[in-house]
């Protein structure tokens, strides 16, 4: 019989007080015990919406049922069949609007903890398990992978699967793409990251660092060299600024920069080299997951203030709802309805305030929220010394540009053809970011995924 | 890992590495750059290339040792390798369709003037090279500039070489003597950069410099390396790291590359200190 708990059996974290001023991960995962009682409130639905929310299609319900048995190993090798990253997942899915959406159980309270149980299953892997043997018979066909991010390790963890011998190339110094430079520590351990890349360095993925393809070597070379086709996952690296000014005042920082100088070059830390601003009063602008990540970064780099500045209402904020949570327990403060209009420096160029105007809602805009408009007069400044712009990424038009044949929409994004990922050209194949523009992990691993099956069965048709 | 070939030491403070780096050295261009990394927890920091070369397979840079990354870069000889190294980064230059040029030089920025005149000159443009230095002592390839050059005039700030003056002053009195430039390209320090466009501007003289920001992944990603070029935001890793230097805010890059100067200099310090340290020890 199923635990008929309404609610999901809560997941220890650190307190708010203490892990702001930590880089430790905040959520510390489910005990066994807590697993096992969690997972016992599955009723295992026979048509599993659950799966269908997925975009992966983790058999959820199969691996809930190792972990209600006691065999959290089974489950995590339940979980790895579909989905390359189930560390990565079970922290940073937004689960809420995937399978925990379509959960019976949250008809009547809490839906299933599939995530939290998700990550249980791959901390007990990492921790306990036996390392895999995915040992498939080559097939003799290479594909390359252009970006070590969510879509791209996912496509090459499939096709390895499959018998390809793949080869991921990845621009900056180590793989992970936005896990490692983007999305912090406290969120997401870089260890486990790591973990994972081992995990598909294991099953045989080739992984080169420092190759920035569309400079070091085109796409057409990589044709040349025997790739029968070319995956590109290379993400929505290019910053959004609002291009008012003071933006070019020092404490100005991207969201990307900020983060990447944190999380990849780990500025946070003695040992390491990489120098950042140590603020005391920040504004952060932006509404998304990325300006929470930013603004919770900044607490704990020892700001005494954080403020977000959205120019929108919270109810239209897009970050997920436990990131806001976690941010307003730490002491964010929020400015709703309020956009920045410019920012102010001091003698020496440095960031002094930020001034904003107040905003109210009109009438709904192409994105079906409502419009925010500017409050004649209503003009209020921030005293703060670093301002962080978190207000969303263009797609990095680098390998675009340097590919004949590659065709983008009017925002960057590379086009393909839904489900397929064909991009304009052939042979050549595309999911992530850089098709949808900033989207979610998850999204981008469905898409790398379905780039997967359809480069297979091109490689196949051809020989 | 990228192996280094040769080191030579140009003068107190700068050095020439010919790294291996056969991928990079196949698709170079005068005027892009690369990014390297020396350990796992340094900075990465770019560097314009110097030189390359196809068949060899080798990249030169030349560093100034101005802060702690290129302090031990410095420590790495012969037969060490470094890091990390990417690139090429960044758009080569345009130098098509000139025919009389003025290529500046200010210190360590001769390293990339050079191989800019060398190709001007080898496309049969007349070219003279300006190069600036603060001393006798640290004036760095003489006779590569000359050779690269129809005229070099080399200019001391503190007259040791018998030349008094900045390049402006130099550049100045060829324009007055009727020099006739059609391009004038400048690289160096950046007030040396705003002094070089503030004068040309007034003779209607196209400038072209290379900027050298702040910056992490060079691919576009971070934004840091941001420029105010003709009122609009540019990225000198994408966009450049060549510009019309008469269209570049240079007091915003100023202000910017003086972002983490305190630190760098402390960090500087206490590497030297522990340097010295060792070196009793040892």
């Amino acid at each position: 019989m199923p635990d008929m708990n309404p609610h999901k059996t809560p997941m220890p974290e650190q307190a708010p007080e203490v892990r702001s001023k930590n880089f430790d991960e905040v959520a510390l995962g489910y005990t066994e015990e807590l697993a096992k009682r969690e997972a016992a409130r599955c009723l295992h639905c026979k048509n599993q919406p659950c799966v269908g929310g997925c975009p992966v299609g983790v058999h959820i319900p199969d691996f809930i049922r190792s972990i209600a048995q006691g065999d959290a190993e089974g489950a995590y090798h339940t979980i790895r069949l579909t989905n390359s990253l189930p560390a990565v997942c079970g922290r940073v899915c937004p689960q809420e609007n995937q399978c925990e959406k379509n959960c019976v159980r949250g008809r009547r309270g809490d839906p299933v903890g599939i995530g939290r149980l998700e990550r249980f299953a791959a901390d007990w892997h990492m921790k306990h398990g036996r390392d895999e043997q995915y040992k498939v018979e080559k097939n003799g066909h290479k594909v390359a992978v252009v970006g070590s991010g969510p879509a791209g390790l996912t496509c090459a963890g499939d096709l390895a699967a499959m018998g390809y011998s793949v080869t991921v190339f990845e621009a900056l110094h180590a793989a992970g793409g936005v896990l490692m430079y983007g999305i912090p520590q406290f969120r997401l351990p870089k260890e486990i990251v790591q973990r994972e890349i081992d995990s598909l360095r294991r099953q045989g993925v080739k992984i080169e660092t420092d190759m920035v393809i569309g400079k070091v070597l085109s796409v057409d070379e990589l044709f040349e060299n025997a790739f029968e086709a070319v995956f590109i996952g290379t993400g929505a690296g290019l910053p959004r600024f609002m291009n008012i000014p003071g933006e070019g005042l020092v404490g100005v920082y991207s969201a990307n920069e900020f983060l990447t100088r944190v999380n990849l070059m780990k500025a946070y830390r003695q040992d390491y080299d990489t120098p950042i601003l140590k603020p005391k009063k920040v504004a952060v602008v932006g509404g998304g997951n990325v300006t929470m990540d930013a603004a919770r970064t900044a607490l704990r780099l020892g700001a005494e203030t954080v403020s977000v500045v959205y120019r929108r209402a919270e109810e239209q904020m897009p970050a997920r709802r436990e990131e806001v949570h976690h941010a307003k327990e730490e002491g964010v403060i929020f400015d709703f309805l309020s956009n920045p209009v410019k920012i102010h420096g001091d003698e020496n160029g440095r960031v002094a305030s930020i001034e904003c105007i107040h905003m109210k809602l009109g009438e709904p805009d192409s994105s079906g929220r409502r419009r925010p408009i500017p409050i004649e007069g209503s003009n209020f400044s921030l005293p703060v010394d670093c301002v962080v712009m978190a207000i969303g990424n263009s797609p990095n038009p680098l390998i675009r540009s340097a590919t004949k044949g590659l065709e983008a929409n009017e925002r960057g994004c590379i086009v393909v053809k839904d489900n397929t990922m064909e991009t304009t050209r052939e042979g050549v194949y595309a999911a992530g970011d850089a098709v949808s523009g900033a989207a979610t992990v998850i999204l981008a691993m469905g898409g790398g995924k379905d780039a997967a099956k359809s480069i297979d069965r091109y490689i196949r048709a051809k020989s | 890992m990228f192996p280094i070939l040769k080191k030579r030491r140009l003068n107190d403070s700068m050095t020439l590495m010919v790294v291996r780096a056969p991928l990079i050295a196949r698709k170079a261009h005068a005027g892009q750059f690369i990014i390297l990394r020396v350990n796992e927890q340094g900075e990465r920091i770019p560097l314009t290339i110097a030189d390359y070369d196809r068949e060899q397979g080798t990249v030169t840079i030349i560093y100034q040792i101005v802060g702690k990354t290129t302090l031990l870069l410095d420590q790495l000889n012969e037969g060490d390798s470094i890091l990390d190294f990417v690139g090429p980064l960044g758009k080569p230059s345009h130098l098509e369709g000139y025919q009389n040029a003025a290529v500046i030089g200010g210190g360590a920025g001769c390293a990339i003037a050079y191989p800019q005149a060398k190709t001007l000159h080898a496309r049969g443009a007349k070219v003279d090279i300006i190069a600036g230095f603060r001393t006798k002592d640290l004036i760095i390839l003489e006779d590569e500039m000359r050779a690269a050059s129809d005229r070099l005039f080399l200019m001391t700030d503190d007259g040791s070489n018998g030349h008094k003056g900045f390049v402006t002053d130099a550049l100045k009195k060829n324009i007055e003597a009727g020099a006739g430039y059609d391009l004038v390209v400048a690289i160096g320090p950046l007030v040396m950069m705003r002094a070089v466009c503030n004068l040309t501007k007034k003779y209607g003289i196209k400038t072209i410099i290379s900027m050298n920001p702040i910056m992490i992944d060079g691919t576009g990603m971070c934004g840091g390396c941001r420029l105010t070029v003709g009122g609009k935001t540019r990225f000198a890793c994408v966009d450049g790291p060549d510009f019309d230097g008469q269209e570049v805010d240079f007091d915003e890059a100023i202000r910017r590359s003086r972002t983490y100067s305190e630190m760098e200099r402390k960090s500087a310090q206490e590497f030297k200190c522990r340097l010295l340290e060792e070196a009793k020890n040892a």
